[in-house]
């Protein structure tokens, strides 16, 4: 169809009160009313097709293409609807429902507007069909970028998290490690570990990577990072949990351990430990 | 001119840096620092870095140094304060400082060199905390 000729703005315009209605009814009788009141969807409901006529009316039907600068309007509208519905707990095709049951009343309206022409029925059908899904899907999109950015957040929270470093008695400290030990990793370990050592005025620092499912070139160099670090800062590091297929590959891949004392288990480390800063652990 | 004061504790020799280090300075200190040493007869000396928010190769290499002079007039040098975030520095710089003894504070420093010089002498061990 070439641009303009469609006749979806003045109708949008002139049954537009109608619409709303049939729309709201529409979307009341699906939607979960417990996460969302009616005034809010009403508003929601009422911008939206206020919007989608004046975008329609400067020529944004063109082809369809709701990533053009005329729709940019349009797409902020929806991005914010589904962000703030993301955010009340709606599902993705809950949040898609917004748009796609607009669909119902308005295609309603354009079979009594062209009651006797079915050529144009179809063709005006078929265009307003891609414009809704365009806009549906996008909201899905936006709907599902808001979720990727909640993960985000919560993988760093997570790296924050897992780096805990318990002083294990007075003046030695060990950090338990679990998981694979990449750079941005190994950053937050090294400053908790350092802010640590300076607050308990820690001598002997434990690192155990028990957790560490493995151990190649670049995690053995970002531990000897961490173990220098500690040492400028006048502490000494012991690693442990060491397992024998670690000790294997460490010596396979040729990596250099060199000034720093490796133990098999925690508890050797420990022992290591307490011996010098001097202390004994004796029964009876 | 400007000079680093040099202060004597007993038979250790404490050394604060807290301006910015140039190369002018680095050399007074060093002359200064082996003069004393030699004229005491410092067994220990103390550098303490813990004003220094920026630590370079310049003061990095400074600070290997004076460890070396001063292992040579027989004392050992021990670098005290770092910051984490002067030591994570320098270990992305790779300048882990090899050859120079740390320690987190200046009395942890001096416990430091109490210890190493008992241990030369008698090889009995340290002493009871």
């Amino acid at each position: 169809m070439a641009p303009g000729t469609s006749r979806i703005p003045d109708i949008v315009g002139k049954h537009e009160g109608d619409l709303l209605t049939d729309w709201m009814r529409n979307q009341l009788a699906r939607i979960r009313r417990d996460l969302i009141d009616a005034d809010e969807l009403r508003e929601q409901s009422r911008r939206f097709l206020a919007l989608l006529r004046t975008t329609l009316q400067n020529g944004g039907s063109a082809d369809m293409d709701i990533t053009g600068p005329e729709w940019a309007e349009m797409r902020e509208l929806l991005a914010d609807v589904s962000r703030t519905r993301a955010r009340q707990g709606f599902t993705p095709s809950e949040t898609a429902t917004f748009v796609f049951s607009l669909k119902e009343p308005l295609f309603t309206t354009l079979r009594r507007e062209f009651a006797r022409d079915a050529d144009a029925l179809g063709t005006e059908t078929w265009t307003t069909t891609r414009l809704l899904d365009a806009l549906g899907l996008f909201t899905t999109e936006i709907y599902q970028k808001g979720r990727e950015e909640v993960i985000a957040r919560q993988q760093q929270e997570m790296l924050e998290l897992s780096t805990p470093v318990v002083e294990l008695w007075e003046g030695i400290l060990a950090l338990p490690l679990i998981g694979t030990l990449d750079s941005s990793r190994t950053q937050v370990v090294m400053e908790s570990l350092l802010e640590k050592i300076v607050s308990t005025g820690a001598g002997i620092a434990i690192i155990d990577i028990t957790g560490v499912p493995t151990v190649d070139t670049l995690v053995a160099q970002h531990l000897l990072k961490t173990v220098a670090a500690a040492r400028l800062m006048g502490a000494e590091c012991i690693i442990s949990g060491i397992r024998p297929q670690i000790a294997q590959t460490i010596v396979h891949l040729g990596v250099e351990l060199q000034g720093v004392v490796t133990k098999a288990s925690l508890s050797d480390a420990f022992a290591v430990a307490l011996d010098r800063t001097g202390l004994a652990i004796r029964s009876g | 001119m400007e000079r680093i004061p040099i202060l004597k504790m007993g038979d250790c020799l404490l050394v604060t840096i807290q301006v910015d280090m140039h190369d002018r300075l680095a050399m007074t200190l060093q002359d200064d620092l082996t003069e004393r040493i030699a004229k005491h007869r410092a067994r220990g000396v103390l550098i303490d870095i813990s004003a220094l928010e920026v630590v370079d190769s310049f003061i990095g290499r400074m600070l290997g140094n004076i460890a070396a002079m001063a292992r040579v007039l027989d004392a050992k040098t021990v670098v005290v304060g770092m910051r984490p975030a002067v030591a994570i520095t320098l270990v992305e710089l790779a300048l882990s400082l090899p050859g120079v003894s740390t320690a987190l504070n200046v009395e942890k420093g001096i416990a430091l060199i109490r210890e190493t010089l008992e241990h030369r002498r008698g090889g009995s061990g340290r002493s009871p905390a």
